[in-house]
């Protein structure tokens, strides 16, 4: 068997709250706590959840943007919290992302020409300034940017356009792994969806594999080939999409599929649905148990008094006390 | 005589590429109890139309048209005439609970602040219409939650704060501009809930601004899809749905990532920027993002034309086969 890409051990992200009390109690919010997921090269995962599920701090723990508390995260086999600078560097090249907000990630004073060139400039310095400019410009047909653009600021640029710059700046270097950071959600539907067709087009001629965060399930089920779904902080299930999509094991990925509206009168009005009562616990003191019992329409006593187990289901894990 | 008629509304700015058209010649009726659902991407109008309504338009914007609300003209309406109207015949709901909701006052205050301006109502007897409302929009331990601050509530909750706000003198219209985009699908989907159960409570009609067709869908009786200012097509909401007639429409339905449909199927998505409002094309806006534009869309200007029963679409090319 092959070293996976990416594999995450276990990692629990932990970060003390501030004020006295909390430091004397040692209150500290899991916002990771103990998730393991791995990616092969060129392969897709989704992961989904609700706001401060800790999807974001998840993936950043990979590029050392929140430091790990327990847990281990291997690149290619290796822990990267051994990596030294240059390994560092080396790592900055083969992952990049793309965020939420297609402006603020770009740099106002550069051109767009320049940002897109920018990675080459300080992971390829040997490349002599003709091939650069021939990369920026390719890339900029492949992301579907005019080449007369490259002079332009971000600023004359809507916000679709603004991501292409991102995914061009991203795509580059030739990366090994792409993490897109909720990198549709700030657009408007029609934009949407050019975005996410090119992604996928993207990702099938580079080869690159594809970390894709987003609250939203629809967006997931069109570019996740496996979806990770967590809730504060924990798993609750982790799947090959088209097992999850058609037959959800977690009560909690039920509730986020029933949630999703659909654009259909008919199938919006007769649907039955699970709503999922009451409210995101505080992430300072989550449910005994399984931490998503408080609004489980399944929860039993149980529940509230071990944590469930990982079973395995077709085509992947559960974690819940009822599959 | 419906409750709200609004006939030729534009809204249009004056900027330093010369006038900014945001609303253009945009007609509408809302019966009462009726839920009308305004459609559109940033930039097409649906806040401009909304706030017009709500005589909430800046001082610069030049309004033309109508806006009739129960008979009464409301356009150029003086502030007292809307003082009386805004809260208790008409209220809005916003996109963003935390910046329209009082940071530094209870919710229980803010609610009772309604009734002791509006109604004259004071102490107990206001104190227990407001936790009657917030029973009614579903905020659990409403007792508790009177006295809690804005801050100490999750988006969920505030947004239904926004929805006990509007709703607590029973207006005949309430206005919501995009009230589930800031929040969770989850959230999202007990709020809709919410507001379904409590318009068909207290006749309510609503005008609801989303861009979200899935919202509409299970939520409203009609449907406007506006696009660059216009209307390109008026619709019951299972026509819309069932046989859009606009190419725009079609597309926004097309386009639009789906949890039941399988991966890898490619989206169909619209070519192309939304236009500059600055410098339309002249002909139809759509034109230059459309699959089925002709010459003539380059040319005309499409005009919202009746097709079938309160349904109407603005495209040359409607009813040409090709």
């Amino acid at each position: 068997m092959t070293t996976p890409l990416l594999e995450l051990r276990n990692v629990r992200v932990h970060f003390p709250v501030r004020g006295r009390t909390a430091r004397r109690t040692g209150t500290v919010v899991k916002a990771v706590d103990g998730v393991s997921l791995t990616l092969e090269e060129g392969r897709t995962l989704g992961v989904v959840g609700e706001s401060g599920c800790g999807k974001s701090t998840l993936v950043r723990t990979l590029l050392r943007l929140v430091s790990i508390t327990e847990g281990e995260v291997l690149w290619q086999g290796r822990d990267v919290r051994r990596f030294d600078e240059q390994e560092m560097r080396e790592l900055r090249r083969d992952v990049r992302m793309v965020f939420q907000d297609p402006l603020a990630s770009l740099n106002p004073r550069m051109t767009v020409g320049e940002l897109v060139r920018e990675p080459l400039d300080l992971f390829a310095p040997q490349l002599d300034e003709r091939s650069k400019r021939n990369a920026v410009a390719s890339m900029f047909e492949r992301v579907g940017l005019r080449a007369e653009l490259v002079d332009r600021y971000p600023h004359e640029f809507s916000g679709g356009q603004c991501q292409r710059v991102n995914i061009a700046r991203a795509l580059i270097g030739k990366p090994k792994l792409l993490i897109c950071d909720e990198s549709v959600s700030a657009l408007d539907v029609s934009i949407r969806s050019q975005i996410l067709n090119l992604l996928i087009e993207l990702q099938a001629d580079t080869g690159v594999a594809c970390l894709f965060i987003s609250h939203d399930l629809s967006v997931i089920r069109q570019v996740s080939e496996r979806v990770l779904v967590l809730y504060l902080g924990k798993t609750m299930e982790c799947r090959d999409a088209e097992a999850l999509f058609v037959a959800p094991s977690h009560p909690y990925t039920q509730a986020l599929l029933d949630a999703a509206p659909v654009p259909d009168p008919v199938v919006e009005r007769s649907r039955a649905r699970a709503v999922l009562g009451g409210e995101l616990p505080s992430p300072l003191s989550p449910p005994s148990g399984c931490v998503f019992r408080s609004r489980c329409p399944e929860a039993a006593p149980r529940c509230a008094i071990t944590a469930p187990p990982q079973k395995s289901v077709r085509g992947g894990e559960v974690i819940c006390h009822f599959r | 005589m419906s409750l709200l008629e609004v006939t030729g509304l534009s809204v249009s700015y004056r900027s330093r590429r010369g006038s900014v058209c945001a609303v253009n010649d945009v007609s509408f009726e809302i019966e009462r109890g009726r839920c009308l659902g305004i459609v559109g991407e940033s930039g097409s109008g649906k806040t401009q139309t909304c706030l017009a309504v709500a005589g909430l338009l800046p001082a610069e914007a030049a309004i033309g048209g109508s806006v009739r609300f129960d008979g009464r003209e409301l356009l150029g309406a003086t502030r007292s005439m809307f003082n009386e109207l805004r809260g208790k015949q008409i209220a809005m709901v916003f996109q963003d609970p935390m910046t329209a909701l009082t940071p530094h006052l209870t919710v229980g205050s803010q609610l009772c602040e309604i009734l002791k301006v509006h109604e004259g109502m004071r102490g107990p007897d206001a104190r227990r219409r407001a936790i009657e409302i917030m029973e009614r929009v579903r905020i659990a331990d409403p007792e508790r939650r009177f006295d809690m601050y804005p801050f100490e509530l999750s988006g969920g909750m505030r947004q239904r704060v926004m929805i006990a706000l509007a709703l607590i003198l029973r207006p005949a219209l309430v206005l919501a501009d995009e009230p589930t985009t800031a929040l969770d699908v989850t959230v999202q989907a007990e709020v809709i809930s919410t507001f379904r159960a409590v318009i068909e409570h207290t006749g309510t009609a609503l005008l609801l601004v989303t861009h979200d067709l899935g919202v509409v869908a299970g939520l409203c009786d009609s449907v406007m899809v506006m696009y660059a200012g216009r209307t390109v097509e008026q619709a019951a909401v299972a026509e819309i749905f069932d046989s859009p007639a606009h190419p725009y429409t079609r597309a926004l339905l097309d386009c639009l990532p789906r949890t039941d449909r399988p991966r890898g199927t490619r989206m169909v998505s619209i070519a192309g920027q939304p236009p500059d409002l600055a410098s339309l094309p002249p002909g139809c806006a759509f034109a230059p993002r459309c699959d089925r534009a002709e010459s003539i869309c380059t040319t005309t200007v499409p005009s919202l034309q009746a097709c079938g029963i309160d349904r109407a679409v603005a495209c040359l090319r409607h009813g040409a086969t090709t």
